[in-house]
């Protein structure tokens, strides 16, 4: 509750936590109110000739280049999109967490082992890992998911890794040990709790991340698979018409970028009240 | 300090191991096969085993691995299966755009993030400070290629100030530049800012200042330079960012780099050069963080001092 | 007794420098320099291993062989060859070189280069894609399976003939020497480049290549030293790589570039056809292409015939051809009509999803079923995948789209049981050469239902399989028709037992400058695409 007053105290975090909050609520209801289904073509939804169809009364956003409402798509394009961003930056920040602490936490072999492991991952191309993994294990929006998350734990493991060395020598720490405490009792009771805000805050900024690369991945044409819509194989259908029909790339840009912006900055107010010590660090 | 040196050396030969390996296994197990690719669709059976052969794929995966390391360790990354030419030569021919772009593109996020950043550091809390952080969060939300597709149709199509696409002067990398420099300089822009924040609270600024000296004097004396190390760190985390980043910026600009060439070969499965491009974008990355460690003790002595 | 064809080197130019068709009204002019953009990297100039659609045209204008084709047509006519002889058995055909003919090293085309640069191509150490086109010459077998290390069904009795011994008849003989595979190159050349052939080519082509900045671009030359006079019309073009085909697009109406290599993407099709300029910039030509679903005669519930003729109803082509904004025309059968022996009198399978419902009805699927649809992941291929989705849903078929890059498709295509349905369109390939023969072998033939193989509805007719070798055994020039009207019922038949949708014939959609002359069959050639050495400049 203190969390959320003292965002809405900020300007910028309100406008993202409202956005965020509408994104949401949109995606949710998205049978209830989009005009259309999302997967229709329509006969009239294209002109004689196989063009789109600019805004209208009948279609709000207008048409893509099959025929389908853009409306709808964009609606029910929020649920997969938002899906993949909670999943697969939900798994990122566990991979992460686990690797991050069990490496800053476990001296020797294991440790040193896990920390050289992530290291390794850190001078991965991203993208290229991305792209390999998406052709070989053939996209689906859980497998785009998961390719995301690969590819994203590795710098919540670093962060977690870094903030975990520096609990583990602090005081509190050494003496819990020294009383005897085992080290699943320091783990959880003592460690974990301590990076919470650090994996909040991750888990927040990270979506905007991950809802970028879905869009990259469709890009290249190695996104969700058709005809199920997401922000960016909305795009990625329709990147040749950015001048034909401007409104199929421009408009879905906007909402990623609106969308996106909006993680960015309760992210960014999320950090300022968990975590004072790591202000303005992008 | 040779010691370390050396040290970070073999540690950078192992990442890069682990990294070819990793890599070759992903390959091997790609759904698609690259003699099939090469042999087409009018190729007999027989074609396509001779072609598997004569590639060395009929090997076994460690087999395989074996003799494409030893070749590695001669400095020879192998043949193209598609272009049958050394995969060195086509790299080294487009590195230097990719290079290119990549300083070009750092130099724009670091010059516009400076700018901003410390902007925002003296209007601390003003509506100035407020709207560069919000401009920066916007920059760095962006998707690229909706970024690069409304840079190229602004500028290009309907101004015509910069040539669309291609590769050669200066006029052709200032819009790809831009795209990279303009996303990524948000995230310079809050660490500059930050890191003025704290020299600007520090006893000594204050103290400086309270004797008379120039707030410019002071941005350019004192904290500037306390953001320098963050600044270099970031540009090596970039570099990392954008060996594989750049594919799109370069495909919509016609950018002759190995992004391109990466993202060519994958459709054409040609192994080599994907292995290639991926160790030689590797290296950068690894090269990048160790320049970042080695450059941070001679700018600032308390770093020098550890 | 030999039934004998002579051509003389005089007929053979007077068929190069016929007026082009009528469509063209200025006269070819020489002179000029032109710029060209493609997409993709050049991969190789290597005749006996490019084998895309990009370099295929560049290798065809590098090299000279002993066949060609007359611009902007299917025609055979002789090229490096002055005249030739076939045997009435079909077996034996005798080349007589063109004398004086100069590779742009400066030395003369002997016999022995025909000879060395076709082993050349079937060497299994060269990799080449297009050994097996060359699978009817005496020792093929031997080199290919490692042997030997020539063909022994070449000879060369002196420097100017060459003679080919087959080891079966083989109707498509003629062409298979005009495929680049068969292109004639310098031993010396090849020794020198060390490995590096196709980034230095040498050959005695219209042009010459000056010039290759990796990733960047390639300037051809005219060849000064041609053997057939104002040959060709270009000074010299420029090949851009690298560029996105919007971007190629804008360009070209800026002026900054001549030819749009990739066409014109669908977004811009209709905003140029519509302008006023659109009638002098777009190049729309039919060329030899099927765009086709395969459907997999080993995976149920596709093994039965009637699901197969259902499917066949069921697709709306015209909804299609609308997507692809009228680009395409409606198929019935495998053949293009632009190929010999194409059927206009067949109708195939009509649209009817009535129709289609009850014939799956009665293949016991009244409910329909669930299967999985394969498309490549470029655009329009998607979306098209997407059409075909809709209209399978129409009558029940549930169909799944796995959009993957083309690599996997064709793996997956390509291992037994793996795909039930696969879109074909993006694979694009060009015919080989025109003949329908070229049609049915890897990809409806029972050899290429194999594992690895092209034949992705793993359909095989025995029946067919004897007709179609029948039909490649007439050779005689005399029987082309009857063999043409053998092939085009063999193709006719197939689709009784309907193991593809053939769904569109789509166009070639080139854009050029207004500068640039010429029919628009050279610019969409049959054979070659772009035919770079017919092409001019107008002003």
């Amino acid at each position: 509750m203190r969390v959320l007053t003292s965002m809405v105290r900020q300007p910028a975090a309100l406008f993202g936590l409202v956005v965020v909050a509408l994104v949401v609520i949109l995606a949710l209801a998205a049978p209830l109110i989009a005009p259309y289904s999302p997967d229709e073509q329509m006969f009239d939804g294209l002109t004689l000739e196989g063009a789109p169809l600019p805004p209208s009364a009948q279609f709000l956003l207008g048409t893509d280049t099959l025929g389908r409402d853009l409306l709808s798509r964009l609606l029910y394009g929020a649920r997969t999109s938002l899906v993949i961003g909670l999943v697969a930056n939900g798994v990122a920040v566990s991979i992460g967490l686990m690797i991050g602490i069990l490496s800053g936490y476990m001296r020797g072999l294991v440790g040193n082992a896990l920390m050289r492991f992530t290291d390794l991952m850190m001078a991965f191309p991203a993208l290229l890992l991305a792209i390999v993994l998406a052709a070989l294990l053939r996209p689906s929006l859980w497998i785009v998911a998961m390719v995301i998350a690969l590819v994203n734990w590795v710098q919540v493991a670093r962060i977690v890794y870094t903030e975990t060395r520096g609990l583990v020598e602090r005081d509190f720490i050494l003496a819990e040990r020294s009383l005897g405490a085992g080290h699943g009792r320091i783990l959880f009771h003592h460690i974990l709790p301590h990076l919470i805000p650090t994996a909040i805050v991750w888990g927040t900024l990270g979506i905007a991340t991950t809802v970028l690369l879905e869009a990259t991945l469709s890009f290249l044409g190695i996104g969700v698979q058709p005809p199920t819509p997401s922000w960016g194989n909305i795009i990625f259908e329709s990147q040749s018409y950015f001048q034909a029909a401007p409104w199929l790339v421009f408009i879905p840009g906007a909402v990623i970028l609106l969308t996106a912006l909006s993680f960015n900055l309760v992210g960014d107010a999320l950090r300022d009240i968990l975590d004072p010590t790591q202000r303005g660090r992008g | 300090m040779a010691f370390l040196l050396l040290r970070r050396l073999v540690q950078t030969a192992l990442i890069l191991l682990g990294v070819a390996a990793i890599t070759f296994l992903l390959l091997y197990a790609l759904p698609a096969d690259p003699a099939r690719m090469i042999a087409g669709r009018s190729a007999t059976a027989l074609t396509v085993a001779n072609i598997r052969r004569e590639l060395g794929l009929d090997q076994p995966l460690l087999v395989q691995f074996w003799t494409y390391l030893q070749g590695l360790v001669q400095g020879d990354l192998g043949r193209s299966y598609a272009q049958k030419t050394d995969v060195g030569t086509l790299i080294a021919a487009r590195l230097p755009a990719t290079l290119i772009l990549m300083a070009a593109g750092i130099f724009v996020e670091v010059v516009l993030g400076v700018a901003l950043g410390v902007t925002a550091a003296i209007r601390r809390g003003g509506f100035v400070d407020r709207l560069v952080m919000m401009a920066s969060f916007v920059g760095v939300s962006a998707p690229q290629f909706v970024a690069a597709l409304l840079l190229l149709y602004v500028f290009a199509v309907t101004l015509a100030w910069f040539p669309m696409s291609g590769f050669g002067s200066f006029s052709h990398v200032v819009l790809p530049a831009l795209t990279l420099g303009i996303l990524g300089a948000g995230w310079y822009a809050r660490m500059v800012r930050s890191a003025m924040i704290d020299v600007l609270n520090q006893d000594y600024v204050r103290t400086a200042r309270a004797k008379g000296l120039s707030s410019f004097r002071i941005i350019v004396r004192h904290a500037l330079p306390n953001a320098l190390l963050p600044i270099i760190a970031m540009i090596g985390i970039d570099i990392g960012q954008f060996m594989s980043g750049v594919v799109v910026v370069e495909a919509v600009y016609g950018w002759p780099g190995i992004g391109q060439l990466a993202w060519q070969a994958i459709q054409q499965v040609d192994i080599p050069i994907i292995m290639g491009v991926t160790l030689v974008s590797a290296l950068a990355i690894v090269l990048g963080n160790l320049v970042a460690d080695l450059v941070a003790p001679l700018i600032d002595p308390r770093i020098r001092a550890r | 007794m030999f039934k004998s064809w002579l051509r003389t080197s005089t007929v053979a130019a007077a068929f190069l420098l016929a007026p082009l068709p009528v469509f063209a009204q200025d006269a070819p002019k020489q002179g000029g320099d032109i710029v060209i953009t493609y997409k993709d990297d050049i991969a190789t100039l290597d005749p006996a291993i490019g084998y895309d659609w990009v370099n295929w045209s560049m290798i065809k204008s590098l090299f000279s062989r002993l066949m060609d084709y007359k611009p902007g047509t299917t025609e055979l006519v002789p090229s490096l060859a002055e005249t030739f002889e076939v045997a009435p058995d079909g077996l034996t055909y005798t080349f007589k070189l063109r004398k004086g003919v100069k590779f742009t090293n400066g030395r003369e085309i002997v016999a022995s280069d025909v000879k060395y640069s076709i082993e050349r191509a079937v060497d299994p150490k060269t990799q080449g894609p297009g050994a097996g086109f060359f699978g009817a010459i005496k020792g093929f077998d031997d080199l290919s399976g490692g042997k030997a290390t020539t063909l022994e069904g070449i000879e060369t009795p002196d420097d100017a003939t060459v003679v080919f011994h087959l080891s079966r008849p083989d109707a498509t003989f003629l062409h298979v020497l005009a495929v680049n595979f068969a292109s004639v190159v310098p031993k010396e050349a090849v020794e020198a480049a060390a490995g590096d052939f196709g980034k230095k080519p040498v050959g005695s082509g219209t042009f010459v290549l000056k010039d290759w900045t990796v990733g960047q671009s390639l300037t051809f030359e005219r060849n000064p030293d041609y053997f057939v006079k104002d040959m060709p019309h270009i000074d010299k073009f420029t090949v851009e790589v690298g560029q996105e085909p919007l971007v190629a697009l804008l360009r070209l109406q800026k002026g900054e570039v001549d030819i749009a290599g990739d066409g014109i993407p669908p977004a811009k099709f209709l905003e140029i056809k519509n302008s006023p300029e659109g009638a002098e910039i777009i190049v729309d030509g039919q060329q030899l292409h099927t765009g086709y679903i395969t459907l997999n005669t080993k995976v149920k519930p596709f093994d039965d015939v009637k699901v197969r003729q259902a499917v066949n109803m069921a697709i709306n082509k015209e909804r299609i051809t609308r997507i692809l904004n009228g680009r395409a025309t409606p198929a019935n059968q495998p053949l293009p009509p632009l190929m010999p022996g194409y059927d206009k009198a067949f109708t195939g399978y009509a649209y009817d999803v009535e129709k289609a419902k009850a014939l799956l009805a009665e293949a016991g699927h009244a409910d329909g079923f669930e299967t999985v649809l394969y498309s490549t992941n470029t655009d329009p291929q998607p979306r098209i995948a997407q059409a075909i989705q809709q209209d399978l849903a129409a009558i029940g078929i549930k169909a799944e789209v796995r959009a993957l890059a083309q690599a996997n498709v064709i793996a997956a295509g390509g291992t037994e049981g793996e795909a039930p349905m696969i879109w074909s369109g993006g694979m694009a390939w060009i015919a080989d050469f025109p003949d329908p023969s070229n049609f049915y072998g890897p990809i409806l033939g029972c050899s290429g239902a194999v594992q690895g193989g092209w034949n992705w509805s793993w359909y095989c007719n025995e029946a067919l399989d004897k007709r179609a070798v029948a039909a490649d055994s007439m050779s005689d020039p005399a029987k082309a028709a009857e063999r043409q009207a053998a092939w085009g019922k063999i193709f006719t038949d197939i689709m009784a037992d309907a193991p593809w949708v053939p769904v569109t014939n789509e166009r070639r959609v080139v854009a050029k400058s207004p500068r640039m002359g010429g029919d628009g069959d050279i610019y969409v050639d049959p054979t070659r695409v772009i035919n770079y050495d017919a092409i001019f400049v107008k002003e």
